[in-house]
C-alpha cells in the first residue's frame, strides 16, 4: 500500500468526510412534508444516509490506502475485515442504483457487450459499472480481489469470475453445498478447509498475518450486530409496527455492507433504541395500521416508496419479510469459541442455500409471529433461486394458514421487466379479496 | 326503471350489461374497443340505453372493470375483472369453483367459494401468448375467421406441433408450416393446443377445483374449450355469451354499491 494513498485516505476520513456530512446536514435541513397515512419517519433514517454516504465516499479514496475487494451479500466477510479489506458489496450498489432508476440504462452497458437480458440485473449492472466505469455515487473503488459465496446463487459464481477475467485479479470463492436436508458433517469441514486455503492468500493480498484473537472480536462484532438487526426486524411484531417493511429495506444496508464494522452495532443499537420508544409510546409506522403484510422476495427497488404509499393508503403494512430476514435468521451459529465451524455453518444455512421445506416453514413461522393477514410475493425476474417454488410455497401456504396472497412479476432494478398495469390489477384484485375477507 | 350498469373496457372489446333491481339482464353490448378506451365506453352505454329503450337518468350506479377502467369517468366504482368474472361466473353457475377467463390480452385463473368469493388466483405473464390476441394474429395468417378456426382445429384428425409460446416466434413456425403445405386444420389444431397448454400451467399454479367455468371472449372458441376439456377430463361450463360476464359481474356488484 502506497504512503501517499494512505495519507490521502485519512485526511478524507478525518476531515474531508465530516465536512461532507456537516454540509449534508445543513441541506437537510429543509422540511420534507410527511405522507399522508404516515407518522412521521425514523430519525435513524439521516443517520442511516451518514453512514452510507460516508461509506461509499470513503471508498473512492480507499483504493492504494487499503487493499479493497467487492464482495457478496453472503460471503463470510468476517474473513476479511481481519485483513483490513475496504469492501463493496456490488448488490448493494446495486440496490442504490435500481433506486435511482438506473438500472436499465448500467444493464444496456453490459447488454451491448454481449450480456443477456435473461441473466440476472444486479449482475447485469455490475458488470455495466465495471465495464463503463458509470455509477451514481461518483467512483467504484477498482478491487484488489474477488470474494464470492454462492450460498445466494449460481450466477455470483460466474459474475465473479467475469470480473476477475476482466480486471485480471485474484477471486475467492466460497463454496456452499446446497442443504437439500439437514447440513451434513462433511459439508462442514469441507467448507472449513476452504476458510483455512484462503488465510494465506488473504495473508499475501493484504501484507497483514492471521490473527484469531483478533478473528473472533471481529466475529462478535458482526454477530451482534446481526443480532441488533434481529430485534430491530422483531419490534415489528407490535402492533402497531413501529416501521415497514420497505423502511427496513432501507436499513438493511449497514448490516449488508458494513457486518463486522463498529458502525454496524453502533448504528443498530441507536435504530433499536428509536424503534423501542415508538413501541413504547404506541407510535406506528402509519397513522391507521388495520393488515399486516409479509413481503417475499428481494425488493422492488425502483418502486419501493409507489408500494409503500400504495399499500399505507389501505391501512397495510409490511411487517415482515422473508429477505430482510435473512442477515438475522442464522446469527445464533455463529460462536467465536469455534470460529471457523460457526461461521461455515451460518453462511451455509441461509435461506437461498435451503431446500423449500425450510422456506415453508420459516413462512409459517414468520407469519405466525408477526400476526400477518397477507401475503404478497414478488417473483423477480432476476432472482432464479428465490422465484422458483413461489407458486407451490403460496398454495401451501394458502392450503394451511388460509393467507391470501397475490403475485407480483416484477425485478429487482431492470424496470424493463416491469408492467405496471398489471401488477396494478393484480394489487387491486388482492386488495378486493382481503376486503371480502373481512 | 332502474338499472345498474357494468361496463367491462378490455384491452380488445368493451362490454356493456344493464340489470334491474332483481338482476335481471335488461340490455347488453359487446363493442371494439379501438383506441380510444372512453369513447368505446360512452358507446356502449348509449347503445345499450337505446336497445333496452331508457333515459341516461336511469342508470341507478355504475360499476367499471378490465384495463381501460380508469378511463370511465362516470363509474362510481372501479373493480378488477378478476373480482367481476368471479362474481358473474357464480351468478350464472352457482357450483362454479374455478373460474378461466381468456380476454384479449390476458388470461386469469380464479378461484371461487361457495359464496362467489375470489379465494385465490393467477394471471399469465407480461406476453400475450395463450390469449385472444394469439388466437387473433393466428386467424389472420391462416386466413380464417375467428368464429370458423376452433371448429376447424376441433375437426382435424392429425396435429402439428407448434413448439414456440411466443406469439411472434409462432407467427413465423405457422408463415413455414404453410410453406411445407402442412393442411390449414392442423396447424390450428397445434396452435389451439399450445394455447390450452400455456393455460393450463396457469390452471396448475393455483389448482383447479370442479366445477369448472370458462369465461372471455376465447371461451365462444369451441377448439379451446374442447382441447381443455380433454385434458381437464371434465366438462367445461360456458354460458351462452361468455364475453359479458365480466360486465355483468360488475352491474350485478353496481347493484350492491
Amino acid at each position: 500500500m502506497s504512503f501517499l494513498a494512505n495519507t490521502r485516505y485519512h485526511v478524507m476520513k478525518d476531515l474531508a468526510a465530516p465536512l461532507l456530512l456537516r454540509a449534508m446536514d445543513a441541506k437537510k435541513k429543509k422540511h420534507r412534508p410527511v405522507p399522508p397515512h404516515f407518522n412521521p419517519p425514523l430519525q435513524s433514517l439521516t443517520e442511516l444516509k451518514r453512514v452510507m454516504t460516508r461509506h461509499y465516499y470513503l471508498a473512492r479514496h480507499a483504493k492504494g490506502a487499503k487493499p479493497v475487494a467487492w464482495v457478496t451479500s453472503g460471503a463470510p466477510v468476517e474473513l476479511l475485515r481481519l485483513f483490513d479489506f475496504y469492501t463493496v458489496y456490488p448488490e448493494n450498489h446495486g440496490a442504490l442504483c435500481g433506486a435511482r432508476k438506473r438500472g436499465p440504462a448500467l444493464c444496456e452497458e453490459a447488454e451491448s457487450r454481449g450480456y443477456n437480458r435473461d441473466l440476472c440485473s444486479y449482475a447485469r449492472v455490475d458488470l455495466g459499472v465495471a465495464f463503463s466505469g458509470k455509477t451514481p455515487v461518483g467512483k467504484l473503488p477498482k478491487p484488489d480481489l474477488l470474494f464470492a459465496s454462492n450460498n445466494i446463487c449460481q450466477t455470483v459464481a460466474y459474475w465473479y469470475k467475469v470480473l476477475a477475467h476482466h480486471w485480471k485479479i485474484p477471486l475467492l470463492m466460497f463454496d456452499t453445498p446446497y442443504n437439500y436436508d439437514d447440513i451434513s458433517g462433511r459439508d462442514v469441514s469441507y467448507m472449513i478447509q476452504q476458510i483455512k486455503e484462503m488465510i494465506p492468500l488473504l495473508e499475501n493480498v493484504s501484507g497483514r498475518e492471521y490473527d484469531e484473537d483478533r478473528f473472533r472480536k471481529i466475529l462478535l462484532m458482526s454477530k451482534e450486530a446481526s443480532l441488533l438487526w434481529g430485534e430491530v426486524l422483531g419490534t415489528m411484531k407490535a402492533k402497531p409496527a413501529p416501521m415497514t417493511i420497505f423502511e427496513a429495506f432501507g436499513h438493511l444496508a449497514p448490516i449488508v455492507s458494513l457486518r463486522g464494522l463498529p458502525v454496524a452495532v453502533r448504528y443498530y443499537e441507536n435504530l433499536l433504541k428509536e424503534l423501542r420508544q415508538r413501541v413504547e409510546q404506541g407510535i406506528g409506522a402509519l397513522t391507521n395500521e388495520k393488515r399486516r403484510l409479509m413481503w417475499d422476495n428481494i425488493a422492488i427497488w425502483f418502486r419501493v416508496r409507489e408500494f409503500a404509499n400504495l399499500f399505507a393508503e389501505r391501512g397495510m403494512n409490511f411487517v415482515t419479510a422473508t429477505y430482510t430476514n435473512a442477515w438475522a435468521e442464522t446469527t445464533p451459529y455463529m460462536d467465536e469459541k469455534h470460529p471457523l465451524e460457526s461461521m461455515a455453518k451460518a453462511y451455509s444455512l441461509v435461506i437461498l442455500n435451503n431446500n423449500l421445506d425450510y422456506r415453508l416453514n420459516l413462512m409459517e413461522r414468520l407469519i405466525h409471529e408477526y400476526d400477518v393477514d397477507g401475503l404478497v410475493i414478488h417473483s423477480a425476474r432476476s432472482c432464479k433461486p428465490y422465484s422458483v417454488g413461489q407458486y407451490d410455497l403460496k398454495r401451501l401456504l394458502m392450503d394451511r394458514l388460509h393467507v391470501p396472497s397475490v403475485v407480483i412479476e416484477a425485478d429487482i432494478t431492470d424496470f424493463r421487466a416491469y408492467s405496471e398495469e398489471q401488477a396494478n390489477t393484480r394489487l387491486e384484485a388482492f386488495f378486493e379479496t382481503m376486503e371480502a375477507s373481512s | 326503471m332502474k338499472v345498474f350498469l357494468g361496463l367491462d373496457v378490455g384491452s380488445m372489446s368493451t362490454e356493456a350489461v344493464f340489470v334491474d333491481e332483481r338482476g335481471e339482464i335488461v340490455s347488453q353490448v359487446i363493442r371494439s374497443t379501438g383506441a380510444k378506451s372512453i369513447e368505446a365506453a360512452e358507446a356502449a352505454l348509449q347503445e345499450g340505453l337505446q336497445a333496452a329503450g331508457l333515459p341516461r337518468e336511469a342508470i341507478e350506479k355504475c360499476v367499471a372493470t378490465g384495463y381501460g377502467r380508469i378511463s370511465v369517468p362516470f363509474a362510481d366504482k372501479r373493480v378488477t375483472e378478476i373480482t367481476c368474472h368471479g362474481m358473474g361466473a357464480h351468478v350464472l353457475f352457482p357450483n362454479t369453483r374455478t373460474v378461466i377467463d381468456i380476454g384479449g390480452q390476458d388470461s386469469k385463473v380464479i378461484r371461487l367459494d361457495e359464496s362467489g368469493k375470489v379465494t385465490d388466483f393467477a394471471m399469465n405473464d407480461k406476453c400475450a401468448a395463450g390469449t385472444g390476441r394469439f388466437l387473433e394474429v393466428m386467424a389472420e395468417k391462416l386466413d380464417v375467421s375467428l368464429a370458423e378456426m376452433g371448429g376447424l382445429a376441433v375437426a382435424a384428425k392429425e396435429e402439428v406441433s407448434i413448439s414456440s409460446v411466443c406469439t411472434v416466434f409462432a407467427e413465423s413456425e405457422v408463415v413455414s408450416l404453410v410453406a411445407q403445405d402442412h393442411p390449414k386444420e392442423e396447424i390450428l389444431k397445434g396452435l389451439h393446443r399450445s394455447i390450452v397448454n400455456r393455460n393450463w400451467a396457469l390452471m396448475q399454479s393455483v389448482g383447479v377445483e370442479q366445477a369448472v367455468t370458462m369465461t372471455g371472449g376465447v371461451a365462444k372458441n369451441v377448439g379451446v374449450v374442447k382441447l381443455l376439456e380433454e385434458r381437464l377430463g371434465d366438462p367445461i361450463q360456458v354460458s351462452e355469451e361468455p364475453q359479458i360476464v365480466g360486465a355483468l359481474g360488475a352491474a350485478l356488484i353496481a347493484r350492491t354499491i
